[in-house]
């Protein structure tokens, strides 16, 4: 059997990162393990510009931003493995995996970082009634046959859902000659970035029906139309506001999963909100020696920050190989209530903990005038005045260790939403 | 005095921004975090630009087409011209990121560059 210091599964943001760090931080015998053809995960269909403000100071797209960081592994001389599915991670550290010159094998990890990524949430996952006509697609698929297989899936347009990708899409089938009736919105604000309604969508004249679903699908061959209602505060389609739109083709820009297979077989805790693993503040899983990073951990609005944490994931795993574990140290456990949803990471050991730690979450509503406030137990330490905080957009609180110091018994740190 | 307010579309914190006009003049902006929103509300009061991102075909490479952009932003009226002159554009592999496939796209004085690679078949 092969093995490696550390195997990382995926190849996209998040893995790249996470194995640039690794080698920067003194592991030399690393793997990537990517499924797809090329290195550069779902960077390489998101053509659109945006990416990199913060880590590079300027605005690139996708597939040059993952340029980027692919450059750097090859640089770097870190292997990876293309066309190559894992199939299975056991509690041991080995990864099996497979591909069409090697078939099935087995690869010893040290320490495995899990860089998967996120999948869309599909129709079936929807309850929209109708047969099952082609034209239905989810937005990232029309995504990559429009920026990367030359296909346009459609001529008439109506897309379901205002994740950013679904706002992307609606700007890309525009300028590709398509006619874009409208997105509609179940919830009453967006789900995307506030950028993408005012590029996307007001620039083309797009409508933007918030509060609005589709409760029928025509067609049963190929799409021929969809019926859109408005819902109430219950999110249940109001009788008489029923309108048939005609159309070929509905996009679906429902919300992402973090693709966690591989972690519920190796039997890790998960976070029932982000569908990701629960992990402390080295983004390690409850699996010891087993990182996770990206949107495998919990879906990102912005890949700087995938870069950013998956990094960390690198560096943490590195010092996991190299260093001696003190078991039974102390936790500090993070605590989401009034309108934050979750916390990544979930708990903190002090011990381990770098000088600065960013915690990222997102809340549940939309809050105006707000104070993002932090308690220490029940003292409120630190308290941000947001105008506006939304679902759609991911929030942190930086965490300082000497702070953290100053409280020898600290058992939980709230995060929560209060009014200003 | 007239107020408009735009949202920026600089990067992806999406600020609230306030322009006082005087007649076709800024005189003031407000709400901006950083100061690439004061000069993207300047610009989108008097000429409004975007980049405009697509993809061409490609002949001979290990794939059917590479993703492009204008390699600055041109008048956002000129959008569906940018996307007609594209329509029709063949480039031939190799094709390496940051590549010219176009001059001058749609009369905007702007370059058309790859943002994306194609190997030789």
């Amino acid at each position: 059997m092969k093995s490696y210091d550390i195997v990382i599964v995926g190849g996209g943001p998040a893995g790249l990162a996470a194995a640039a760090s690794a080698k920067e931080n003194g592991i030399d015998s690393i793997l990537i393990l990517e499924r797809d053809r090329e290195l550069g995960g779902i960077l390489n269909q998101c053509i659109h510009n945006g990416f990199g403000l913060h880590t590079f100071k300027e605005e690139l797209t996708g597939p040059e931003y993952a340029g980027r960081f692919i450059e750097k592994v090859e640089d770097l001389g870190i292997e990876y493995m293309l066309n190559t599915m894992v199939m299975d991670i056991s509690t041991d550290k080995v990864v099996t995996a497979m591909n069409r010159e090697e078939g099935l094998f087995e690869i010893q990890a040290k320490a495995i970082i899990l860089a998967m990524g996120c999948r869309e949430r599909p129709r079936g996952a929807l309850n929209t009634p109708g047969y099952r006509p082609a034209g239905i697609f989810s937005a990232g698929t029309a995504q990559r046959l429009v920026n990367m297989e030359g296909y346009l899936p459609g001529r008439e347009v109506v897309i379901l859902g205002s994740g950013d990708i679904g706002l992307i899409m609606a700007r890309r089938m525009t300028i590709e000659g398509a006619k874009v009736k409208l997105v509609a919105e179940l919830m009453p604000y967006s789900g995307g970035l506030k950028r993408n309604i005012v590029q996307c969508l007001d620039d083309f004249n797009i409508p933007l029906k918030l509060s609005h679903t589709v409760v029928d699908i025509d067609g049963k061959d190929r799409v021929k139309g969809i019926t859109l209602a408005q819902v109430d505060e219950r999110n249940k389609p109001i009788p008489g506001t029923e309108e048939y739109i005609p159309c070929d083709t509905l996009l679906l820009s429902c919300g992402l999963i973090p693709e966690n297979e591989l972690s519920r077989g190796l039997g890790i805790d998960m976070e029932a909100v982000t569908n990701g693993p629960i992990v402390n503040e080295s983004l390690e899983t409850s699996a010891e020696g087993v990182f996770a990073c990206g949107n495998v951990l919990h879906v990102h609005d912005l890949v700087d920050f995938v870069s950013e944490e998956a990094a960390m994931a690198g560096k943490n795993a590195v010092r996991y190989i190299k260093e001696a574990r003190n078991e039974e140290v102390a936790r500090i456990d993070m605590v989401p209530t009034d309108g934050v949803r979750y916390t990544v990471p979930k708990y903190i050991r002090l011990e381990k903990m770098e000088d600065t730690l960013t915690v990222r979450f997102r809340v549940g509503g939309v809050y105006k005038n707000c104070y993002i406030s932090t308690y220490f137990d029940g003292e409120r330490v630190m308290k941000r005045k947001r105008p506006v905080v939304a679902p759609g957009e991911m929030e942190e609180i930086k965490l300082s260790k000497a702070k953290l110091a100053e409280y020898p018994n600290l058992k939980t740190i709230t995060v929560k939403i209060e009014e200003a | 005095m007239e107020k408009r307010e735009l949202i920026c579309i600089g990067c992806p914190l999406g600020c609230m921004l306030t322009v006082e006009l005087e007649g076709a003049e800024v005189v003031n902006v407000t709400g901006n975090t950083c100061p690439r929103g004061k000069t993207y509300a300047e610009k989108e009061v008097t000429n409004p630009t975007r980049i405009v991102t697509s993809s061409v075909k490609v002949s001979g490479g290990d794939r059917v087409s590479v993703a492009c952009k204008t390699k600055n932003d041109i008048p956002k009226g000129k959008i569906f011209d940018v996307a007609r002159a594209l329509k029709d554009v063949v480039v031939e592999a190799p094709v390496c990121i940051g590549d010219v496939l176009l001059e001058n796209v749609a009369d905007t004085g702007v370059e058309i560059v790859a943002t994306s690679t194609a190997k030789r078949k």
